[in-house]
């Protein structure tokens, strides 16, 4: 198994939740201070730049008008840690290419990246979450035909070396894509897309890419990874190994039990702090028109919905979206994930949110690279049947 | 309230309710949804034979398979026209469709004798940092309310009583509108500058208190851009004035086609 350190670089000195109505969309950028922001983005680079020297890979994201949320632009921390670091493989995860007005950019963005960082890049792609839409003006509409579009333009692009081609799609025209650097792994970075539903899951089967899942728990990363293997074995493909598999939680390794929950306590900040009216958090078009529909009945509160409705660490860890302790009890807890839905290769640990200070931080990153990790590693080579 | 039909369009399926005899009524809905015609239709139906089509996406008719903006909706409605042979129509539209009446009506009247605008929307008037239309993908569901009703206590719905279908109709309205008004926003740029092409009678129904898009600066703006056009108010009413107050905007266009 690989592990991979992953921050959202939040900004999280905010006024008191009641004097804003979202923290996404609309949150005037005049709570934001760039003096105490330009610190916060050296600190993640640097907790970025430990992360490699202890043998963790890094995973950077991406999210736009949101304190929650400091890298609009993620291909730029990017061609930063292509040139800080040396070694660890860089996780975009990811472009939203739904959203991108111009996917032939996306292509050339990447193909840099990875010549920079000499061939470390793997290129996520990620639909987005709703808030997303209204931050960026994107119709919340056939995004998935969007989606795949422009995926198919981008991985066009990075393959193509014999002068322009042309493009006059649905959603995007170019007529003479031909992109400078191209990139440095051959035929591409490897691809990695998010699925969070089993209908999603199928289509990342086909391509044979890593399928991410963020915080589903049990059930939901089960029923995604199934999908996928399923899928896998309707078109008669070879069964997928575990490294087609990752699943991000929020994870800190303690000394003690005790020390592992209040860290995690801390990282709960990233969901508690989460306050976003429901015009962006359901825009029309999103979701399908059979949740739509169940959500104006209240459906919504159910299984995961309703925790993070009222989270608790209790109940995250319960359900697999926390993984907390010492460092027995962090291998343990991602062990039983880990079987309950059929082995993956990648864990993506949301290790730094709100008030967790760069010396915690780095304690929760050294524990579990130190103490958690070498148990881990060798997981990775096993093929699920 | 009549049964709904099923029409075949150039392969595009359509949910239409035929409702009355007489001069054929086109009545085109708007981004709420066929429903918020519903009891104006009854009123339209004493004048004529009223064509009520749900939007593909809209009420129970299918997705188009390549119908996916206003512009492509107003050639799908002109070409109903031609293949049902009507003449001499009306044209009534609320709303978004009121856009597409006004984006019918520059393309070719051939067939429409008179136009009614229920509040229109689809044209731009201020400059580009004036929200001339309010961002209902950004406003809470009572904020919205507030500013399309009259009476905003009307606009409660609750979902728990609905069936099943009525909540994916909602859900698909709500889908649809997304689909051909989320960008540009509740107009085509190019729309104002043709509108002089309109040539034919045109009434414009305003809601006295409509909140969303004003008669005051929207409906004149739109008023102007049409040749002889009239602007009527309706008193006690909001953005939905064919919704809460059918017989009065009825008794309206009575006085308009007989003019």
């Amino acid at each position: 198994m690989q592990a991979w350190h992953f921050s959202e670089n939040a900004y999280h000195l905010l006024p008191d939740a009641k004097e804003y109505d979202s923290i996404r969309v609309t949150l005037p950028n005049r709570y934001y201070d760039p003096k105490i922001g330009a610190d916060l983005y050296h600190r993640f680079i640097d907790e970025w730049m430990i992360a490699e020297e202890l043998g963790l890979e890094i995973m950077v994201n991406e999210h736009h008008q949101t304190a929650t949320n400091l890298n609009p632009a993620a291909p730029i921390i990017m061609g930063i840690l292509a040139r800080e670091t040396t070694t660890a493989r860089l996780l975009l995860l990811g472009n939203p290419i739904a959203n991108r007005r111009n996917p032939v950019r996306v292509a050339e963005e990447m193909a840099m990246v990875d010549v920079y960082a000499r061939g470390r890049l793997e290129c996520g792609f990620v639909r987005g979450v709703p808030y997303e839409l209204s931050a960026g003006n994107h119709r919340p509409t056939k995004m998935q035909e969007r989606f795949w579009e422009a995926h198919d333009l981008i991985l066009k692009a990075w393959t193509s070396h014999d002068g322009p081609f042309n493009w006059e799609g649905k959603y995007f025209q170019h007529r003479q894509v031909n992109i400078w650097p191209r990139p440095y792994q051959q035929p591409h970075p490897p691809v990695w897309i998010t699925a969070l539903s089993p209908e999603s899951a199928r289509q990342v089967a086909e391509h044979g890419y890593v399928a991410a899942c963020f915080l589903t728990g049990f059930e939901g990363t089960k029923t995604v990874f199934n999908s996928y293997r399923t899928r896998r074995a309707e078109l008669g493909l070879p069964a997928p190994a575990a490294d087609r598999f990752a699943y991000a939680a929020l994870v800190y390794t303690g000394e003690t039990d005790e020390e592992g929950y209040a860290g995690a306590r801390k990282l709960m900040w990233y969901v508690e702090s989460n306050k976003v009216p429901l015009q962006f958090t359901n825009p029309p078009g999103y979701h399908p028109v059979a949740a739509a529909a169940n959500a104006m009945k209240g459906a919504a509160g159910s299984g995961i919905f309703k925790m993070f409705q009222n989270p608790s660490l209790e109940s995250f860890m319960e359900h697999g979206l926390v993984f907390a302790g010492n460092p027995d009890s962090v291998y343990r807890q991602i062990m039983r994930m880990y079987k309950h839905v059929g082995g993956f290769g990648h864990i993506l640990l949301m290790g730094q949110a709100g008030f967790l200070e760069h010396d915690e931080t780095v304690k929760g990153m050294k524990l579990f690279a130190q103490e958690v990790y070498p148990r881990l590693k060798d997981l990775g080579s096993v093929v699920v049947p | 309230m009549a049964e709904a039909a099923w029409w075949t369009i150039q392969g595009t399926q359509l949910e239409v309710i035929e409702h009355g005899h007489g001069r054929p009524i086109v009545v085109l809905h708007g981004e709420d949804g066929p429903r918020s015609c519903a009891p104006f239709l009854d009123h339209v139906a004493t004048l004529g034979q009223v064509i009520a089509p749900s939007h593909p996406g809209f009420g129970h008719s299918p997705d188009g398979e390549s119908i996916d903006t206003v512009d492509d909706l107003s050639y799908l409605y002109l070409d109903l026209l031609a293949e049902r042979n009507l003449r001499d129509v009306v044209l009534i539209g609320c709303s978004l469709g009121g856009w597409l009446a006004a984006e019918i009506a520059v393309k070719n009247t051939e067939r429409i004798a008179q136009i009614v605008l229920v509040a229109p929307l689809g044209i731009k008037v201020g400059d580009r940092e004036t929200r001339d239309i309010p961002d209902i993908f950004a406003l809470s569901a009572e904020e919205i309310a507030r500013r399309k009703y009259h009476d905003p206590a009307r606009a409660a719905v609750d979902y728990s009583t609905l069936s099943d279908d009525e909540l994916t109709v909602v859900a698909r309205n709500r889908e649809a509108t997304a689909l051909y008004a989320w960008e540009p926003y509740f107009h085509n740029p190019k729309l104002r500058q043709r509108l002089h092409r309109v040539s034919i009678p045109t009434l414009l129904l305003w809601g006295a208190s409509d909140r969303f898009v004003t008669p005051e600066y929207y409906g004149t703006a739109y008023r102007d851009a049409i040749p002889g056009a009239r602007l009527a108010l309706i008193e006690q009413a909001g953005h939905l004035p064919q919704l809460e107050q059918p017989a009065v905007c009825v008794e309206h266009i009575r006085q308009f086609l007989n003019a």
